[in-house]
């Protein structure tokens, strides 16, 4: 029966269908096997004990070699049937050590599972170097490849959206390789910069964007990624001192291991995206008939004759392909992985496209009996992006819906636009054709990234405790994108069209140097590290704008860099392996600051407390692990953007700004604002936590509660006028604060033979406030307006100010009439000064959410899955600007020769004018959604033996329930104005190892 | 062997460690490479010019990138950054000459008259002035004397610094003059004070007035004579302009008149070789350049001197309803500026056959203004544009970027100073000579002696000033001197917020101090009333 069973899956190998003809007769074939092994059986009762003698319950038993098995009850105990005396029994258990029992002579049996050591003993990649899971004193989450999400995903990040408290990944809209915000607790700073460190295969990455991509971490190959490590508080991020303030996250890739055999992997996943909704605008029929009853004559004979769906237009459904293969193994002594990924993802907006081709290798061998270590890496990646116009969006959406798509004449490229009367040349107030903005647009790109290091980690001969670790990176990137627009089409029609071309490159260098010394002596174990890290970046650019007739614009080239020398060291202590302490030190010197303030010195400590290692809490069988954290911890920033703000500097002008004299132009030299005395923005960071495991781990989860208070914000306020440069500097002023808590909890709710639950569930409540703004401490300052809409020019609809959260909206109090509809132009006087206007502004509600979290479960059934993940965010309120500029009847009476389409709301609301600033607009954003649900299917020696199949259907965003009245109320930042909407996708993927 | 081999090895490793060690701390002192820092830039005599040409650039372009991206001030629009733009906001929308459709922040602010401190465009303008003051103090402190010497600028370099000092401190002292007369009492820096982080004193207007008269008057010897310099810089000329425009509203300013020293200045002017353009409308077109009756312009040009304020805004915004953008030479209109009821009737003949100043478009348009944010409630004025006298299109190909100088000064402008200074019982000038100046400015506007007046008085001279001199920037001021302004005693379409006008409160003949720098600066008083 096995040659059988053998024989017809290595013939089936190339045909899938033909295998799903045979599976039925396959399990015919196993019935027989379970019946025939019926005969000659022996019965083996038994109970399974942790080593403290408590059944475990729902252990599994299973006779080796069979599917025969199984689950202990809730006294532990089992019963199971063995062919003979030389069965072997294997007892298993979440959280413990497998074992195996020859069954001999015994028919009771007591089987007493030992704790997994190994799995506590699970290293967990820290800042330079490696610890024990168990010995973690700081904020830590791993998460491996077994829990990322599945699906379309181009950029890593995605891959644990919502898996993790305390981090918020919210993505920057649906394009393709479109990036995402990241935010670990709260945002540290106003101005300086809120993205964490990300640090690949020990290459700290630099934060800052690469021209021609949607974002800098869709180099990364999702595949490639085995985990991510996320250092939350700053005891566990302070190691990386400087650039720490926003935690960090340590990603590491794939790996060969010594003495693996060959292992082929091919992965391949097709998807199908599609809008999930559109925005609410007037139809053809009711903007017509909307027009007829109150537009001018001269608007009413613009309406045209169509009925097109300019929403519909724009948009498509959209194919993707994503095929990774990868090799890893071991050739002798040489471990290696090698892969190489092709993807290939249209965006549902009508000519976006990203294709990504991928390369990685890696060798990590071994020299002198292991005492040198070498790790190489290197990832290569080139990517091409065509990026759609997404002026698109907002222009479908007031585009007047009564016109054609094509104007049936050839000017402009065939299609309709409004004309200015006079000259019959595009109306330069007018939005344009969605349709040809798209069309008539190309803008390319393509981009190649290499990432790559390599680690020499010598454990000395002399003195095996000591271990040296140098660590050479480079992570470079050249792009060059180019934009054409032909002449004499709706865009930069006055300008006669556009052939622009941009490129960048970016050097970054890193050097790092450790030695860790590690000893134990009596209950006692230090581990000692110190090390100088040295990195620079330099960033270079060209810009080129022309027309089509080659007359130049703009012809712009940039180069900067900025340098960081670090020093740092840390001590651990473990005392009786229960108590354990973490001290760490960074002193860091960035070129962006002057010789007097560019050293900071970032401290921190940690203690853990492994409390169920006590004496005290031997008799107590609850807790398989309790673990009390406390941390505290300087972190610093100094990531502002510009890389000399402390230099007093002038700065050429471009050809497009000269100034006349006489017949002569000249290019003018300006002296830069700048304060000498800039400095390092320090957050210091307290945190407090247990991580806890019940039921010998089967219920698992962590508790954590943190501040975070920065000072000395790097924060752009005004200079006293006629001291500076300049109106507004970056300067060291202010405080803001976050506090939070952070709650996980992780368990296996069902664990049987054929069927097993996991569920897990994470909430972070991170509450932020301004504490301080102004160098003088005043009472009247009303804050720093933020939030710039779109509709007018310079208006802002957020602002921070001392006592409330940053990004507080700050706008009128809208008055309601009897049938709670907003008057137009009617706020509440709150000042009391008899006036109505912009001084009665207030402070309401905040963009980020106070509260957000996220649920994941993956129901196991034999050899089927599935898993879901579900994201919500509470508290988080939108101002909804794609109303406040659409639904007003502005978009007839405020308009010249065109017409705007118009939101079903003014219908409701009668407003004649924008009312920008009525608080009517700001909504409850609080949302859930189901971010993924994955169905899984495991064709086990499909393909021969070891090999391993796994097919799946995966579905992504699939509904969102929230009151908000957009399209999508997920808006980084809080004001809703087109995005790129997020695709509802549908995809199959096939998983294949052997 | 292989132990001896790991010892050296690591023994020069460490060796090696702390050589790049420490040339890598050094790494940290990075410089710019696209900048030039303040420590070599002044060595080279070639770089003064440039960084003159910025301060002058201050009054025209937003920064360093035309038309936007490299502001110079931050905290409001780029394209409404620019100092013309707003200086021209803040003279002309709270008057009777404009509206503006415009829905942007508290810019309607300005016909509602009840701006507050924390109004962004009335900031933005301060910020502006002082920005423009920062330069010309920042170029003063670095070529003093002893400076100069230091650096071995000598010969005809010297005397080129010298002058281009001089043009700096005028340039401070125009922003000082319009610091004074927007916002009375401000905080006071020189060229003794540098950049850094301190808190300047407020000075009152009595003292800045002082201080404007003493530079100007110190610097007037040291500028070229009046038409000797390029065109663009300044000279004696817009010297004696500036302190004729002081010297007129002195009794606003310091509450005592000064009318003899403005006639000085005017005739100062009078006599040096300027000319009244022939035709009224070629000084408003791209080749008003070439007018020998520009005193000091701000210069703009459609590829080298981009901006989206200044002449920009000035020639689009006016544009809109059914007028034809290519008569402007641009692209598209804006549909914002218009003007009142009021300043139309200043006309008799509204349709520029007799009076051509009268630059009105009404096809389309209504008289009266029942929304201000209708492009079609009120005229359109079509006095700017952005074609040259003989009907050719600007240089910029795009039609964005007018090629249009601003007049800041003109002499038309110093004819009226006269005028009005001699009726005020100023010393120096003659009614007669007055009245010849008047009808000098109404023959060219006639084309003919037919508009010419036989009798002038202060009433007939505001209103003229407004015929000649709308939409330059001057409205504010002159209704402020002849108390028009505030109260009750003239009322226009939509003066303070209202369809047919209403009385204003007195304290709005100053704007307020930004709420921005009263927080920053501890020293500074609000001006009474906000």
């Amino acid at each position: 029966m096995t040659n059988l069973d053998t024989h017809s899956t290595s013939r089936v190998a190339s045909n899938e269908r033909f295998y799903f003809m045979l599976r039925p007769m396959l399990f015919v074939a196993a019935f027989v096997l379970m019946l025939s092994s019926a005969f000659a059986q022996i019965t083996v009762n038994g109970t399974i004990t942790s080593e403290d003698q408590q059944p475990l319950i729902g252990a599994t038993v299973l006779v080796k070699g069979t599917t025969t098995g199984a689950v202990t009850d809730l006294d532990g105990k089992f019963t199971v049937q063995v062919p003979d005396q030389n069965a072997v029994l294997v007892a298993s258990y979440t959280g413990f050590a497998e074992q195996e029992i020859t069954v001999g002579a015994q028919t009771q049996l007591t089987i007493v599972l030992k704790v997994d050591i190994q799995r506590l003993n699970e290293l967990v990649v820290v800042g330079y170097g490696s610890q024990k899971k168990r010995d973690v004193t700081g904020s830590v989450t791993n998460i491996s490849e077994k829990d990322f999400i599945k699906g379309n995903i181009a950029t890593p990040e995605q891959l644990v959206n919502g898996k993790i408290a305390g981090v918020q990944i919210t993505s920057n809209g649906g394009a393709p390789g479109a990036g995402s915000r990241i935010r670990i607790r709260g945002g540290s700073s106003l101005n300086a910069n809120n993205d964490p460190l990300i640090v690949i295969d020990g290459v700290p990455l630099d934060n800052t964007g690469v021209s021609g991509a949607a974002n800098p971490l869709s180099f990364i190959n999702p595949n490639d990624i085995e985990n991510f490590t996320i250092l939350k508080d700053a005891s566990a991020a302070a190691i990386y001192g400087s650039r720490a303030s926003n935690g960090v996250i340590l990603i590491t890739t794939k790996k060969g291991k010594a003495g693996d055999k060959m292992r082929i992997n091919f992965s391949s996943v097709l998807s199908s995206s599609a809008k999930s909704g559109v925005i609410d605008v007037l139809s053809a029929d009711e903007f017509r008939a909307i027009v007829n009853e109150r537009g001018t004559a001269a608007q009413k004979a613009l309406l045209g004759e169509s009925s097109t769906n300019w929403q519909d237009q724009i948009y498509q459904t959209a194919f993707s392909h994503d095929n990774n293969l990868s090799l890893t193994g071991s050739l002798k002594d040489l471990p290696y992985r090698a892969s190489i990924g092709f993807m290939d993802q249209n965006g549902i907006l009508k000519t976006s496209n990203m294709n990504r081709l991928s390369g990685s290798i890696g060798i990590n061998p071994s020299f002198f009996d292991k005492h040198l270590k070498v790790d190489v890496n290197l990832k290569g990646t080139s990517i091409n992006n065509r990026f759609a116009n997404q002026g698109a969006i907002g222009s479908a959406v007031v585009f007047d819906p009564t016109q054609p798509i094509q104007s049936g004449s050839n000017t402009l490229g065939g299609y309709f636009e409004f004309l200015d009367p006079a000259t019959k040349n595009p109306n330069t107030l007018a939005p344009r054709n969605p349709l040809a903005l798209l069309n008539q647009r190309s803008d390319e790109s393509t981009v190649g990234r290499i990432i790559g290091n390599v680690v020499l980690d010598y454990k000395f001969h002399f003195l095996p405790e000591l271990r040296a670790n140098l660590n050479v990176g480079l992570d470079r990137s050249n792009s060059e994108g180019n934009i054409n627009v032909p002449a004499g089409v709706g865009q930069f029609f006055p300008r006669g069209g556009q052939v622009a071309n941009y490129t960048q490159n970016k050097n970054n260098k890193t050097f790092e140097f450790y030695l860790n010394y590690v000893r134990e002596f009596g209950a006692n174990r230090i581990d000692l590290m110190g090390g100088y890290s040295y990195q620079d970046f330099i960033r270079e650019s060209t810009d080129l704008d022309k027309n089509q007739a080659g007359e130049v614009f703009n012809d712009v080239f940039f180069k900067t860099q900025n340098t960081l020398v670090s020093f740092y060291t840390r001590l651990n202590y473990a005392l009786k392996d229960r108590y354990l302490l973490t001290f760490t030190l960074r002193r860091d010197g960035s070129s962006r600051f002057s010789p007097d303030t560019r050293w900071g010195t970032f401290p921190s400590a940690a203690f853990a407390w492994k409390i169920n290692e006590e004496g005290f809490m031997q008799g107590n069988n609850l807790f398989s692990n309790l673990k009390l954290r406390l941390g505290y911890g300087i972190t610093g920033q100094q990531d502002v953007g510009s890389d000399y703000p402390y230099l007093s500097r002038y700065t050429p002008s471009e050809p497009t700004a000269q100034y006349q004299f006489g017949n002569d132009f000249f290019a003018t030299l300006r002296p830069e604002g700048y304060d000498a005395n800039i400095k390092w923005e320090q957050t210091e960071t307290l945190n407090a936590g247990i991580d806890w495991a019940i039921r010998n781990g089967r219920v698992s989860g962590a508790i954590d509660v943190y501040s975070r208070k920065t000072k000395d914000l790097l924060s752009v306020i005004p200079v006293p006028a006629g001291s500076n440069l300049t109106n507004q500097i970056l300067t060291n002023v202010g405080n803001i604060e976050n506090r939070g808590v952070e709650f996980t909890l992780n368990t296996r709710l069902i664990e049987k033979e054929d069927l097993s639950w996991d569920f897990g569930f994470n909430v972070t409540f991170n509450q932020n406030e301004v504490t301080n703004l102004t160098k003088v401490p005043n009472p009247n300052y009303q804050g720093v307006q933020v939030g710039g809409i779109s509709g007018g020019v310079g208006n802002t609809v957020q602002i921070h100010t001392v006592g409330f959260p940053t990004f507080a909206y700050f706008l009128n109090k809208q008055v309601y009439d009897e049938n709670g509809v907003p008057v137009e132009g009617l706020y509440a006087d709150l000042n009391g000064d008899g006036l109505v206007n912009l001084d009665d502004r207030y402070r309401y509600k905040q963009a980020d959410p106070r509260l957000y979290l996220g649920i994941n479960s993956q129901v196991s059934y034999k050899d089927f899955s599935l898993s879901f993940v579900l994201r919500a965010n509470f508290d988080n309120y939108v101002y909804n600007n794609v109303l406040s500029n659409n639904a007003t009847f502005r978009g007839l009476t405020g308009t010249n020769n065109y017409l705007l389409n118009l939101s079903p709301n003014v219908l409701q609301t009668g407003f004649a004018n924008n009312q920008y600033f009525s608080d009517y607009y700001v909504e409850n954003g609080s949302f859930l959604r189901l971010d993924n649900l994955t169905l899984g299917y495991n064709l086990k020696g499909l393909l021969g033996g070891s090999s391993n199949t796994q097919i799946s259907l995966i579905g992504q965003n699939l509904f969102t329930i929230t009151k908000y009245s957009g399209l999508d109320p997920e808006v980084a930042g809080g004001i809703d104005n087109n995005i790129y909407p997020r695709p509802r996708i549908l995809s199959f993927g096939l998983n294949v190892s052997f | 062997m292989k132990k001896q081999f790991f010892k050296n090895s690591i023994k020069l490793g460490i060796l090696a460690f702390f050589v790049t060690l420490s040339s890598c701390i050094k790494d940290l002192d990075r410089t710019p490479f696209v900048e030039v820092t303040s420590a070599t830039v002044y060595k080279d005599f070639s770089n003064y010019k440039q960084i003159l040409a910025k301060v002058y650039a201050g009054l025209a372009v937003s920064g360093q990138q035309g038309p936007a991206g490299r502001p110079d001030i931050s905290g409001i629009d780029e394209g409404f950054s620019t100092y013309l733009r707003q200086y021209w906001k803040a003279q002309q929308l709270p008057t009777d000459e404009a509206v503006i459709g415009w829905n942007d922040g508290s810019l309607p602010d300005y016909h509602d008259m009840d701006w507050t401190s924390g109004n962004e465009f009335i900031a933005a303008m301060y910020n502006r002035i002082f920005y423009q003051i920062t330069l010309c103090n920042e170029f003063i402190r670095e070529t003093t004397d002893a400076k100069l010497s230091e650096r071995g600028i000598s010969g005809e370099n010297l005397t080129q610094a010298k002058i281009f000092r001089a043009e700096a401190r005028f340039l401070r002292a125009l922003s000082y003059y319009h610091a004074l007369d927007m916002y009375g009492s401000v905080p006071f820096v020189t060229e003794a004070d540098a950049v850094g982080s301190f808190l300047p004193r407020q000075a009152s207007r009595t003292e800045l007035f002082s201080y404007v008269e003493s530079e100007l008057k110190a610097i007037e010897n040291e500028l070229l004579d009046a038409r000797k310099n390029e065109y663009g810089r300044a000279d004696k000329g817009a010297a004696w302009a500036l302190l004729a425009k002081l010297y007129l509203n002195a009794e606003t300013y310091i509450g005592a008149s000064k009318y003899t020293e403005c006639i000085t200045y005017c005739n100062k002017v009078t006599a040096a070789s300027y000319a009244l353009e022939s035709d009224y409308n070629k000084l408003f077109l791209t080749d008003n350049n070439k007018s020998a009756e520009m005193i000091f312009p701000i210069t703009f040009d459609g590829t080298r001197t981009k901006t989206w304020g200044g002449m920009t805004f000035l020639v689009h915004a006016g544009v809109g309803g059914n007028m034809n953008p290519a008569d402007f030479g641009i692209n598209g209109g804006w549909s914002g500026l218009r003007t009142t009821k009021a300043f139309v009737g200043k006309f008799t003949d509204i349709t520029g056959a007799t009076d051509r100043r009268a630059m009105f478009h009404t096809n389309g348009q209504k008289l009266d203004i029942s929304d201000i944010f209708t492009f079609n409630d009120g005229y359109a004025v079509t006095k700017y544009r952005n074609v040259s006298s003989t009907g050719v299109k600007g240089t910029d190909t795009e039609g964005n970027f007018p090629d249009t100088d601003f007049p800041m000064f003109r002499l038309a402008d110093v004819y009226l100073m006269y005028a009005e200074a001699t009726l005020r019982n100023g010393q120096g000038g003659s009614q007669a000579t007055a009245l010849q100046y008047v009808n000098a400015l109404r023959q060219r506007a006639y084309k003919g002696t037919t508009g010419n007046v036989t009798s002038i008085n202060l009433d007939f001279i505001l209103d003229e000033r407004s015929r000649e001199l709308y939409w330059e920037g001057q409205r504010r001021t002159d209704l402020i001197r002849f108390k028009k302004f505030t109260g009750s005693a003239y009322l226009w379409p939509w003066k303070g917020g209202v369809k047919d006008g209403r009385s204003v409160p007195d304290h709005l003949v100053l704007f307020p101090i930004p709420a921005s720098d009263l927080v920053a600066n501890p020293n500074l008083v609000q001006n009474s009333g906000y």
